[in-house]
């Protein structure tokens, strides 16, 4: 019987730094690491040379210095004498406000787009297929820039809404007497309350205790909601007879806050013009109505493809197999059919509203006050701290996108497919 | 029997009929419009709303553009034009701004008796482009595009021809050293071919072509004019910054692809946080960066060219997105081609060439076109930095002349429509190429 040798001792040589994948990818790591910190270490170098040569200091100190501008369409309380902190605190929440508003209605118009786009109807098919390339193949900018010269140069100046003396008809008319298109502003009802609770103080800033009721009756009327349908699956799990929901459903999402609305006085202020300009309503700056359509038909052609591949990556027999086991079409649609289009839609559609909070940046073009704006720009000119500025301003969108990101994660992983 | 039944029918029809004509309301247009148009009440109100639609924008446009002006000096005399031929109030095109100032669209500031090197340069590009883009065509072309990156930038910029040919010539030099050093194994090569030219370009390569252009003088065909950077804008600035940003970000982003999906923990972890930090910022606060920030960050007395600036940083924005794109293309391939790949015994470099990439990139090819695109349409952008994009920059500056103060429409839509050409020809050619690419039999 022959002897079998004991395996060769695995001795460690050093080429086997190079040429054992085992060891191989530990060498690369070292070794990109020390590129790594070495290049890091020549920028940090730098930049100290660089701001020791010009006098200058790394500090934030500035942000709690007076700002000494003006901003004109502030959602907290600020004034020329606010600091730089302030200002920014201000173009943060204008961005915020643009992107909000600028994603519900991007949703809107590319839901309805994107649905008709799959329409029979062979005109308003070809009239979506246009309005989707003309807005996907030309910048963002141009939209922005021409929607704007629209509002200042095409629309009349508030004065045209007074009536004439002689015969009391006025060159325009407002919209549904509510809104009135100017070439300074839009001129749009003002949401008031005509009992006031008073003002909560957050430290940086206040919010409307009306507000915030309503905004708690809808959250209640929705977590009852949900409270009620529990209870109905679980009698028809027991019973298998599931009692009727509808309506307890509209009176707790839709009653419960319309109650706490009409308690509190909810009503609508109307524009009205007295001297030049309108009073009595909101006057929405034209820079504010440009950025917000453009983004809003921007993006919307981009969502409008998205939502069209969402609904045509549900295979045909989805349908049918549901028809078969005897679901109604409205049953088919929210049981089978979005559930499975909604995990191919929203992903893209959430990179899609971080595409539109980054482009509102653009703002700048329209002289739109934003955090570009502000920290951005008149900051930084007036400070001439361009390094704090730039970095605390990426920061700040980083943090946004991040936040955004990691919503999605959560949603992602909750709708993923559950296999193996 | 069944002869019986035979004698029983008095006619049996030995001939076919011709085909008769489908009913009227089944054929032709008027079928076409029940089908298409009119199927049902939705339908109907739908058409209905969408003529409505047609008509409202057409009533506004073409009244506009049927009184357009093509011969004036100014504005006021395109108004008073209009006004004569079609009675006062009217509104017409006043399409003599495009007809007087389309150079500085085109060309920016370039110096007007050099018109002819970028358009030569664009002219190129399309035979460059061609056999990248088109199989069919002879490979040898090949040799040509990779040529033109310098050819162009010696055309665009002018100065010596031998500052492009010594930058070229590292390459050169980077390819014997790799070819030299193969005897003594990959890492000797690899290391070569990477430090060899960087060596030759730090050092040797721009004090060698001073030193050439200064013995051969400036002579016409080695030398031309110097262009500034400054002096560039329109579409010269916008296509120059979108192809070498596209050209440049799709290596880039397979890179960071690769990197973001390697088993090494650090360099996955650096790719990962280079994509999600510039995804996360809009490209306005890169652009920024470039022109205020990068001096700070390189050596004190640096100076270096805001266009070539623009032009790292819109590469490096859109190789990150394309690496996400190409992160979905190499997550969709099945599992079994790796482990395909394994089995044959190809190491990591060659299974990513001729198995995996081919196949993810394939998948991929929408989404890197529409990244494309919106490179394309982001080039724009540099007019924050005070480049002379096409879309504001030039309109600005033709706004700031007194004879076209006030024009605002048909710049706008000059530009636009190059710019729709551009992308829409680019998502075209993404369409034919996933066809020819289309492999399965569905």
């Amino acid at each position: 019987m022959a002897n079998v040798a004991d395996a060769p001792k695995d001795t460690f040589r050093l080429s086997m730094l190079l040429y054992d994948t085992r060891y191989r990818s530990l060498t690369i790591q070292v070794f990109v690491f020390f590129l790594f910190m070495a290049g890091a270490a020549w920028l940090v170098d730098n930049t100290m040379r660089n701001l020791e040569a010009l006098g200058k200091d790394f500090n934030f100190g500035f942000l709690w210095n007076r700002a000494g501008y003006d901003i004109s369409q502030r959602l907290v309380e600020y004034t020329n004498d606010s600091t730089h902190g302030r200002a920014m605190l201000v173009g943060l929440l204008n961005t915020l406000l643009v992107a909000l508003l600028g994603c519900i209605a991007a949703t809107v118009i590319g839901v309805i787009v994107g649905v008709l786009r799959l329409s029979k109807n062979w005109l308003v098919g070809r009239l979506m297929t246009v309005y989707v390339e003309i807005f996907r193949n030309v910048p963002l900018l141009l939209w922005i820039l021409l929607i704007y010269a629209v509002f200042t140069e095409a629309t009349p100046a508030p004065n045209a809404f007074r009536p004439n003396p002689e015969t009391g008809l006025a060159d325009r008319s407002m919209f549904l007497d509510a809104i009135a298109v100017t070439n300074r502003y839009t001129a749009v009802p003002n949401s008031v309350f005509s009992r006031e609770l008073g003002w909560l103080d957050l430290g940086l800033f206040y919010i409307n205790i009306d507000v915030l009721a309503v905004l708690a009756a809808a959250v209640l009327g929705w977590w009852l909601n949900r409270m009620v349908k529990a209870r109905a699956t679980r009698i028809q799990n027991e019973t298998g007879v599931r009692p009727a929901t509808w309506w307890s459903s509209v009176l707790l999402l839709l009653g419960l806050p319309v109650a706490v609305l009409l308690a509190l006085g909810f009503h609508l202020e109307f524009p009205e013009l007295r001297g030049f300009n309108f009073v009595g309503g909101l006057n929405v700056s034209n820079s504010f109505m440009a950025l917000w359509l453009a983004l809003s038909l921007y993006t919307g052609a981009f969502i409008a493809e998205i939502v069209r591949a969402g609904i045509l990556a549900i295979s045909r027999g989805q349908s049918e197999a549901a028809f078969a086991l005897g679901l109604r079409p409205g049953r088919t649609m929210s049981l089978v059919i979005l559930p499975q289009a909604l995990r191919v839609i929203i992903p893209p559609l959430i990179s899609q509203y971080l595409n539109l909070t980054k482009n509102s940046s653009l703002a700048i073009a329209v002289g739109y006050l934003d955090l570009r704006g502000t920290l951005g720009g008149i900051t930084l000119n007036q400070t001439g701290r361009e390094l704090e500025c730039v970095l605390l301003m990426m920061l700040i969108y980083l943090a946004i996108s991040l936040v955004i990101s990691a919503v999605m994660n959560v949603y992602n992983a909750a709708v993923k497919l559950k296999e193996r | 029997m069944s002869d019986t039944h035979a004698q029983t029918v008095p006619f049996v029809r030995e001939t076919m009929l011709p085909p008769a004509q489908p009913p009227t309301n089944e054929a032709g247009a008027v079928s076409w419009l029940r089908q298409n148009l009119f199927s049902g009440p939705l339908n109907i109100a739908l058409t209905i709303l969408g003529l409505l639609t047609i008509y409202y924008l057409l009533q506004e446009i073409v009244p506009w553009l049927m009184r357009s002006v093509w011969e004036a000096d100014n504005i006021a005399q395109c108004r008073q034009i209009v006004a004569e031929r079609w009675g006062a109030g009217a509104t017409g095109a006043c399409w003599a701004v495009i007809r007087e100032r389309w150079p500085q669209f085109l060309y920016g500031f370039y110096p007007q008796h050099l018109y002819w090197r970028p358009t030569l340069a664009l002219a190129l590009l399309f035979v460059a482009l061609a056999p990248v883009l088109f199989s069919a065509l002879p490979r040898r072309l090949m040799w040509f595009s990779l040529a033109y990156p310098f050819v162009a930038f010696w055309l665009l910029w002018g100065g010596s021809v031998f500052l492009p040919i010594m930058v070229a010539a590292g390459f050169v030099i980077g390819w014997a050293a790799y070819a030299l050093l193969h005897r003594f194994g990959t890492i000797a090569a690899v290391a070569g071919a990477v430090l060899i030219p960087i060596l030759w370009w730090l050092f040797l390569a721009g004090d060698l072509s001073r030193d050439l252009a200064g013995l051969l003088g400036r002579s016409a065909p080695l030398w031309l004019e110097p262009v500034r950077s400054d002096k560039f804008g329109g579409f010269v600035l916008a296509i120059t910054i979108g192809v070498s940003g596209i050209a440049l970000s799709l290596p880039l982003g397979i890179m960071l692809a690769l990197g973001r999906r390697s088993d090494m923990f650090l360099i996955k972890a650096l790719s990962v946080s280079f994509i999600e930090f510039i995804r996360g910022v809009p490209l306005i606060t890169l652009l920024f960066t470039a022109s205020l920030l990068l001096n700070y960050f390189l050596p004190p007395g640096t100076t270096f060219d805001i266009i070539l600036r623009v032009i790292i940083m819109v590469t490096l924005f859109a190789a990150a997105y394309i690496a996400e794109v190409i992160r979905g293309g190499l997550a969709a391939l099945p599992r079994g081609q790796y482990e395909a790949a394994d089995a044959l015994g190809l190491d990591y470099w060659r299974a990513q060439r001729l198995i995996i990439l081919p196949q993810a990139l394939k998948i991929s090819i929408p989404g890197i076109v529409s990244t494309f695109i919106g490179l394309f349409k982001d080039t724009t952008l540099v007019v924050f930095v005070g480049l002379l994009d096409p879309l504001k920059g030039i309109t600005d500056a033709v706004r700031a002349s007194t004879d076209w103060k006030g024009i605002y429409w048909e710049p706008y839509i000059f530009v636009g429509l190059i710019f729709f050409a551009f992308n829409f020809a680019m998502s075209r050619y993404s369409m034919y190429l996933e066809r020819r690419l289309k492999t399965d039999h569905r």
